[in-house]
Order: C-alpha cells, then sequence, then structure tokens
C-alpha cells in the first residue's frame, strides 16, 4: 500500500497542518511516513501545499509525482494539481470555494461544502477537517480512533477542549460523502 | 524509543543537543530557520548558550572559539551564508578545532533561490576557503540518518580535530519524517589537550593560524595531510543499493539518491539490471568502491544524477577513470528530478 496525497489551498486554510496530521496518524498506525511542505515566500493567502506518503513500505522519494489523492480547497490548487492525480485516482474538491467541477472523466471527484458545514458547526477553522472527514470516508486510510490520538498530539493539552468539534467536523465531512 | 514526527531541521538540533552540543552560534537564513529557531529555545533549556550573531562571520569565529575551549559547538546556514563563513572554516582547519557546521544547501550562484540543491558540492568537497585542507562531509538522505550522521559528526570532529559539514538541502531541512533520537549524551567535562581553558598552572595553550616561518607551515599542512589519509582510510561511507548484479550503475546522493531508489526500484520491474551507489561521506569520496564497480565486467554504464551542473561527476569519473561511459543528469536552479527522468536516460542506451 502506498499513498501519494497532495494537499493544497491557500495558506491558512489548514494545508500544512491537515498534512501534519495525516503524516503523525500514520506514525501512530505503524506506517512509514514523510510529509514534505512547498516552502517559499508563502504567506497567509498564498499558495500553500504539501506531500504526504503513506506506506507499508519504507519511503523512496518523498515528492509526489503522481498522486493517489488530492484535497483541493481552493481554485488555483485545483487548476494545479488536477493533472497530477493519476487515472482511478480521488479528488476532493471544497465546494464552498471551488467554483467549478473537475473536468477529468477518469477520477473520482467529491464535492464538499466544507467551508459551510464548518461554520454551520460554529467553527470556520475547522473546514480541514470537514475535508479529513470526508477523504478517510472514501479512502478508509486510518481509523477514527487513529485520526482522535493524531489530533490530541498535534492540538496538544491547551487546546484539548476543541477535540469534540474537530470530530463533530469529520464526522459531517464523511457524512457528506456517503 | 519512541518515534517522534520532526522536520529535519529540528531533528538535526535535536540531535546536536543530544549530541552533547551546548553552543550554537548563527544567522538567520532559509531554509534552515528553524534550527537557529529550535536552539533559541532549546539551549537555555540545558544551560547552553543560544547566541545570534550579527553576522555569519560573526558567528563562525564564535565557534572557533568555543571550539578553541573544548566545547562541542556548532553553526548552521545555507549557501550564501556558508560562502561568508569560508574564511573562518579555513582558520578553524589550520588551527585543528573540532566543530559541525550545517548547510542547508539552496540554489546558487549568487542568492540564488531558496529551493532544494546541491551546487555547493565542490565548495565543500574541495575545502572552500583558502590554503591547503579537507574537512569530512556527510551528505543525510532522511531526517533519521541525518540526526544519526549529526551525532557521528561530533564524534569525528573531536576524533580529527577538523570541522565536519553535514551536507543537506531545503527539501531533508524542511520535511517531516519519523525519527528515533538517541538518548542524551552528558556534556563532557575532561576537556581535549588543546583546548584553552585557562593556564591553572599548566603550560601555556596557543590556538593560532600564522605560520611565519614556511616550514612549520609545511609541518602543519603535512600534519593535516597525514590526518586526512587516516579519514580517507577510516570513515569512507557509501551506500550499495541493488548493486550485486548491476550492469547499469546510478550514482547520487542526499535527497536525489531517494528519486534514484525508486528509478531503480521501477527499472528492475522493467527488466533493467540497475543499482545506485549513495556516497554518505562526501569527503572522503568512495572512490575505491565506485573504481571496484566500475572495474566489473558486468557493468557497462555509470549514470550521476544531481542537482547541479555536475559536480560530483567529476569525482565519479576519477574513480570510474574511463573504464565505462558515464552519463549525467543535472536539474539546476532548484529543480529536483524526476524518475521518469531517469528511466528515460536508462532506456536510451547510449
Amino acid at each position: 500500500m502506498l499513498e501519494e496525497l497532495i494537499i493544497a489551498g491557500f495558506g491558512g486554510q489548514g494545508v500544512l497542518r491537515l498534512g501534519q496530521l495525516i503524516a503523525y496518524a500514520g506514525m501512530v498506525d505503524g506506517k512509514e511516513v514523510s510529509w514534505l511542505p512547498s516552502y517559499g515566500p508563502e504567506m497567509r493567502g498564498g499558495t500553500a501545499n504539501c506531500n504526504i506518503m503513506y506506506s507499508d513500505a519504507p519511503i523512496g522519494s518523498p515528492i509526489v509525482t503522481s498522486a493517489t489523492a488530492l484535497i483541493t480547497l481552493n481554485g488555483p490548487a485545483t487548476d494545479k494539481f488536477e493533472n497530477t492525480v493519476r487515472k482511478g485516482g480521488d479528488i476532493f474538491v471544497n465546494s464552498s470555494i471551488v467554483e467549478r467541477k473537475i473536468e477529468r472523466q477518469d477520477v473520482n471527484a467529491y464535492y464538499i461544502p466544507a467551508n459551510d458545514i464548518a461554520i454551520k458547526l460554529g467553527n470556520a477553522r475547522i473546514m480541514n477537517m470537514v475535508m479529513l472527514g470526508a477523504y478517510l470516508e472514501k479512502t478508509n486510510l486510518f481509523s477514527v480512533d487513529i485520526a482522535e490520538k493524531a489530533l490530541r498530539h498535534v492540538l496538544g493539552a491547551s487546546k484539548e477542549k476543541l477535540i469534540p468539534v474537530n470530530l463533530d467536523a469529520m464526522k459531517e465531512g464523511a457524512k457528506y460523502v456517503k | 524509543m519512541e518515534k517522534q514526527l520532526l522536520k529535519g531541521n529540528e531533528a538535526i538540533s535535536e540531535a546536536a543537543v543530544r549530541a552533547g552540543c551546548r553552543f550554537y552560534f548563527g544567522y538567520p537564513i532559509t531554509p534552515q530557520n528553524q534550527i537557529p529557531e529550535y536552539m533559541s529555545k532549546r539551549m537555555p533549556e540545558v544551560d547552553g548558550c543560544f547566541l545570534q550573531a550579527e553576522s555569519e562571520v560573526a558567528a563562525i569565529n564564535m565557534v572557533y572559539g568555543a571550539g578553541g575551549s573544548g566545547a562541542r559547538v556548532m553553526t548552521s546556514s545555507s549557501s550564501p551564508g556558508i560562502s561568508l563563513k569560508q574564511e573562518g572554516i579555513s582558520y578553524i582547519a589550520a588551527a585543528e578545532i573540532p566543530c559541525v557546521i550545517v548547510n542547508m544547501v539552496r540554489g546558487g550562484p549568487g542568492l540564488g533561490s531558496i529551493q532544494p540543491s546541491q551546487g555547493d558540492y565542490f565548495q565543500s568537497t574541495r575545502g572552500g576557503g583558502h590554503g591547503d585542507y579537507r574537512h569530512i562531509v556527510l551528505a543525510p538522505a532522511t531526517v533519521q540518518e541525518a540526526v544519526d550522521l549529526v551525532h557521528l559528526a561530533f564524534d569525528l570532529a573531536d576524533k580529527y580535530r577538523m570541522p565536519v559539514i553535514i551536507f543537506g538541502d531545503g527539501m531533508i531541512g524542511q520535511m517531516m519524517e519519523p525519527v528515533e533520537l538517541p538518548p542524551m549524551q552528558e556534556v563532557r567535562t575532561e576537556f581535549p589537550d588543546f583546548a584553552t581553558t585557562g593556564k591553572r598552572g599548566k603550560d601555556r595553550r596557543v590556538i593560532n593560524s600564522l605560520y611565519i616561518e614556511t616550514y612549520q607551515l609545511e609541518e602543519l599542512i603535512n600534519r593535516l595531510k597525514s590526518r586526512y589519509e587516516q579519514v580517507e582510510k577510516n570513515e569512507t561511507m557509501c551506500e550499495e543499493y541493488m548493486t550485486e548484479d548491476a550492469e547499469i550503475i546510478l550514482t547520487a546522493f542526499g535527497t536525489v539518491s531517494r528519486i534514484a531508489k525508486n528509478a531503480v526500484k521501477q527499472a528492475r520491474e522493467m527488466g533493467f539490471k540497475v543499482g545506485l551507489l549513495r556516497p554518505v561521506t562526501l569527503w572522503p569520496f568512495p572512490t575505491k568502491i565506485m573504481a571496484s564497480y566500475a572495474n566489473k565486467d558486468s557493468v557497462k554504464r555509470f549514470i550521476d544524477i544531481e542537482m547541479n551542473d555536475g559536480q560530483m561527476l567529476e569525482d565519479v569519473k576519477l574513480a570510474v577513470n574511463g573504464a565505462v561511459k558515464v552519463d549525467f543528469i543535472g536539474k539546476l536552479g532548484g529543480i529536483i528530478p524526476t524518475p521518469d527522468e531517469i528511466i528515460e536516460m536508462i532506456k536510451e542506451d547510449k
């Protein structure tokens, strides 16, 4: 098993954080993982993306050249990465922001109004977790238990009170694509 | 030991602390800023010293001073900053002072780009500063290996009394991988016999790199030279990956070696007998190992892959010494090669 995932969007949408969470979950799950961010003169509102490798075997190159899945959170990211997904791969689109549909016919596209769902839950910042819920529902990369463990680590003790709302966000995301 | 998910830069910093490094002097530059950031928080926790110097030149001279007093000391920078440190590195080499220098290489020349590159290979393996000297250069390919090599770097620096460079790049510095960190090592209380720790009834110790008398300088260089021969004999490291029956040998180090490994796997599935030689020490270079492969009847060709315009290529060619053809793929300006490009070159039966 080798999952090659790209997450992309604006800085501030939780792109890198979501990637770290998935990488951490993989480590907890006993998998080999790597997380590689785009870095450069990026800032809030600029573009951000990360590559995650999640595998049973040791990871060679950490650079995704043929993605098994893409989580795209805005229009420019969709334009940039739509064609890096391999045939039969999955594209998870934040349809609150991305106005267009995926043009390719050889991939599975899922549209999740993640911003709207997050705002309904009362916290716009958990949009990325709505996307994670949808992604896990379709890929079964790891269990919700593992996700919760990873969340506890990434959020740390001071933000433990945010765990329930993050888990709710994942549930809503999963429900949306069921 | 529990694994942690760490960025290369953070992992290197913690590994240094655990190897007993209690002095860090640096100046910010992308893509290694997590090292000074981490050290600024960590050093006070272990009663160490973090100091952001006013420049790279100042930082390397602080390293010279701390190393001269027998402490385990580290600095880090990226290409343009390492260029600024070269004068100090030459002095440190001449004064036979141990220290560890991390270079998270970025695109050059000039201010270049902030993306990963291997364009500092010549600078690192040929000495870099002025005069007749070398230093050990270690090139990690994974975050775990970076941790292991930082530990080794401090030991080698002490053993051979010379600077050791950790040659990474932006990708190694920025990526996160699970790592097992070594246990915390005791800070030494016994100092080496060159250390200027205060006279206190001992003979006066002088650390200096100026030799007015030519024969004295010659004596120093000869002493360094015999030490370099020992380093070459004892410390050369090279990973041999699926090379046993290989007809085509890829050569690559650091980040590029990971992509080359993917290419080896893919090419093998397509029926090509390909293997990889990955120098872990860029200096001393694994010349003998490469030569032994070049002289095997089964080996038809070498392909060297780098993120520069052919720097290690010269060492590969010296090792191969005309026995077989050496082809080259070089990506410039901070661009990382893809496995497909390597496969294309493998398919081309030149």
